[in-house]
Order: C-alpha cells, then structure tokens, then sequence
C-alpha cells in the first residue's frame, strides 16, 4: 500500500500534494495518508472526499499524527 | 463669441431610487452601481469599466456592502451614464430610507464550506424588494451561507446565516472519528462504543460532520437559514438576535416582507429610527408573535433584544 507522508505540509498544500501522488496509483487502490493533527486532519479528509475517493478509516498513532486510509475512485 | 450658458437639462426620475451621491466641491458626484449578492458578470464589468474611464476619475471605489461606485461623475453626465450603461440591467443603487441592495458571501456553488444558495436568495430579494420605502430608516439585508459568516450577517437589519441540522445513522458508522475530530463546537465526542454522541445544544449546524463523512453515515435533517433581526452598525452599533431557525430559503422574500410590514407599523410617529431601536422599545415578544403567525414552523419561542455593543465613546442615552 501507497503512504503518502504529509506530516509538516500545511493547508492546502498537503491536498495539492495527495492529489498529485495519487495520481500514480491505480483505481480501486487503497492509500495511507499520514496528516498532522489540527487543520490538516480537519481539512484534507473532506476534500479528497469532495474529490470522489472513498474515505476507509482513520486513526490517530501514539506519536499523535493521523492516518487516513483511502480507496482511489476514478472519475 | 463666449459659450452660450445653455440650461443644463437632467431626468430626474433617475435620481429617485438614489444612488447618486454628492462628493466635495463643486458639479461631481459618486454613482453607486447595485451589485447584488457582490456577482457580477465579467460582460457587466467590462461595460462599467468602460463607462468609468469615459466620465469618472482614475479610478473606482469598491464599497462595504459589495458596490462599485464611479467617482468623480459630473452631474451633467447623468444621462449619458444610465444610458449607457444600460439601465434595463444595470440599474444604480439605493441610498435614504429604503431597501437596500443585499450583500451575500458567494455562496455554495463553488464555495466548499457552503449550506444554501445565498446569491440565488440575494437576486430574489434584489429583484422584489430593492428600494422598497420603509418610511423610516435605511434596511439592510445579507446572506452568509455558512455560521462561519464571512458576512456579518447578524450586523443588518436582517441577517441570513445557512444551516443544517445533522441526523445520525449509527449502523452506518464505521467508527472513523473524523466528524468529531472536524467538529470545531465540540458537539460531537466518541462515545466508549466507538460512535459520535452528538449534543444537541452545542450543534452552531455548520454542517461539518455531514461533508466529512465517508459512509454518509451523518446526514441532513433540516436546512434553512438561522435568522437574526435588529442588527446595525454606525455610531451605535446593536447585533441582531434570534428570531427564527432553518427558514426555508424559498421564503426568505416572504420573511422580509413580514419583518418590514411590522417595521413600519411600530416605527410610525417615531421618526428616522433603525429596526433594532424599534425592537428595542416594543421588546422581542411582539415581533416574534407577529412573525409566529406566518412562520409558526420556524419562529423561535423566545428571544433576547438586539444587542447593545458598548463603543466606549459617547454616552449613548
């Protein structure tokens, strides 16, 4: 599975980011996507939403970033 | 041979909606065009450049309330301005005790953060309201599609802010935490079974859980506009207060029309006096059951004055 790191990005670069390494992956794939907590894990998630993917989790690591977990979507 | 002093001739029934203003000195004043809602095609704004470069300054005056103003316009061009720029579509703006054109944020089209359709309700209020008389005071109206409200919309006489109230699908949850995470209030906690618990009274229905999440799990009971009334700024401001919740935006023009019926009728004998002043003197309660019998769905049961916001300068009596 794909991680795309995008601990110490700000918004909205870190979606210009995601959108651009998803790019590179397959439909139907699945992504880790590693945000930092505050803005970017209040924003980022409910673009790529807004973009078509299919948002399968999300989790919170002992370290304190999140991960979110995406099915690519073709549009 | 002098220049023959020829009368200068004007249709004044140009002037009556308003929307030109005296500047300094001598012959020039500013038009004020309406720009409702703040859109404006780009056609509409390369005909106003035009218009500007022929008969005003060097520049154009961008207002508060979403307006453009041509500056330096002698009052002789009066005319040939509303003529070319053709007033069928283009039609100047208000000033005085009237209506005035509603100012709108851009609204969910293209805006993410969006809830309702503020520039469809800022057209129809424009279009069947605008320069209506109150015989009072000036009346302003804006539309913030959002409680983020870029508009200050609760700073009007009538203040619409877009709202959703959020329904909770617990089957279909799958426990992400996103929408508690996203929800700024705090309204929505995780719960020890792993599912938002939702608290009703802290919900400002801002609609971030619903676009947040995945499975749709969240959804939308009731949208509308939250409505507060009284609001003004200038030498003594008051913030409106609420009067009404999830107002269909299909009635928003009947709403008005209610509100300045009321206006009208309380502020009689009392002079150039805003809506919130008036408000003040008769109380809330009369308002609310004036607006319960058309809005019996959407008036809330109780409310508190406008708001006096202490300036520090001046003593206000």
């Amino acid at each position: 599975m794909q991680v795309i790191d995008l601990r110490g990005v700000g918004c909205p670069t870190n979606f210009v980011k995601a959108k651009l390494a998803l790019e590179d992956i397959a439909a139907g794939e699945t992504a880790q996507i590693l945000l930092d907590d505050g803005e970017p894990v209040k924003n980022v998630p409910r673009s790529l939403k807004a973009e078509g993917h299919k948002l399968l989790g999300l989790r919170q690591t002992d370290e304190g970033h999140y991960v979110l977990e995406l099915e690519k979507v073709e549009d | 041979m002098s220049k023959a002093q020829q009368p200068t001739k004007i249709d004044l029934s140009n002037l009556k909606s308003g929307g030109f203003i005296k500047e300094r000195g001598k012959d020039l004043f500013t038009v004020r065009l309406r720009v409702p809602g703040g859109r404006m095609s780009v056609p509409r704004l390369k005909k106003i450049a035009e218009v500007a470069e022929k008969y005003g300054g060097e520049f154009v005056h961008l207002s508060v309330r979403q307006s453009i103003e041509l500056i330096n316009i002698n009052f002789k061009d009066f005319d040939v301005v509303v003529e070319e720029l053709g007033e069928a579509t283009q039609k100047v703006a208000s000033c005085g005790a009237r209506v005035r054109v509603p100012v709108a944020c851009g609204g969910c089209e293209y805006n993410p953060n969006g809830l309702v359709d503020t520039q469809k309700s800022a057209q129809e209020v424009d279009e069947k309201l605008f320069g209506t008389a109150t015989g009072h005071h000036k009346f302003k109206v804006a539309f913030a599609g959002c409680p983020f409200d870029c508009p200050k919309s609760a700073t009007n006489d009538v203040g619409f802010q877009g709202a959703i109230y959020p329904q909770l699908d617990k089957a279909a949850c799958i426990s992400c935490g996103l929408c508690a995470k996203s929800c700024v209030p705090k309204a929505i906690t995780m719960g020890e079974d792993n599912k938002p618990v939702f608290n009703a009274e802290r919900c400002i229905w801002c609609g971030d859980c619903v676009k947040v999440c995945p499975t749709s799990a969240w959804s939308e009971k009731r949208r509308g506009y939250t409505v507060r009334i009284g609001g003004k700024w200038g030498r003594n401001p008051l913030v409106g207060t609420l009067f009404a919740t999830f107002l269909p935006e299909e009635r928003v023009v009947d709403f008005i029309s209610t509100v300045l019926e009321w206006y009208k009728e309380k502020a009689e004998a009392l002079g150039r006096i805003r809506l919130g002043d008036v408000i003040i003197k008769e109380g809330p309660q009369a308002l609310l059951d004036h607006l319960r019998k058309q809005f019996p769905d959407n008036t809330v049961t109780a409310t508190i004055p406008p708001q006096v916001i202490e300036t520090q300068v001046g003593i206000r009596s």
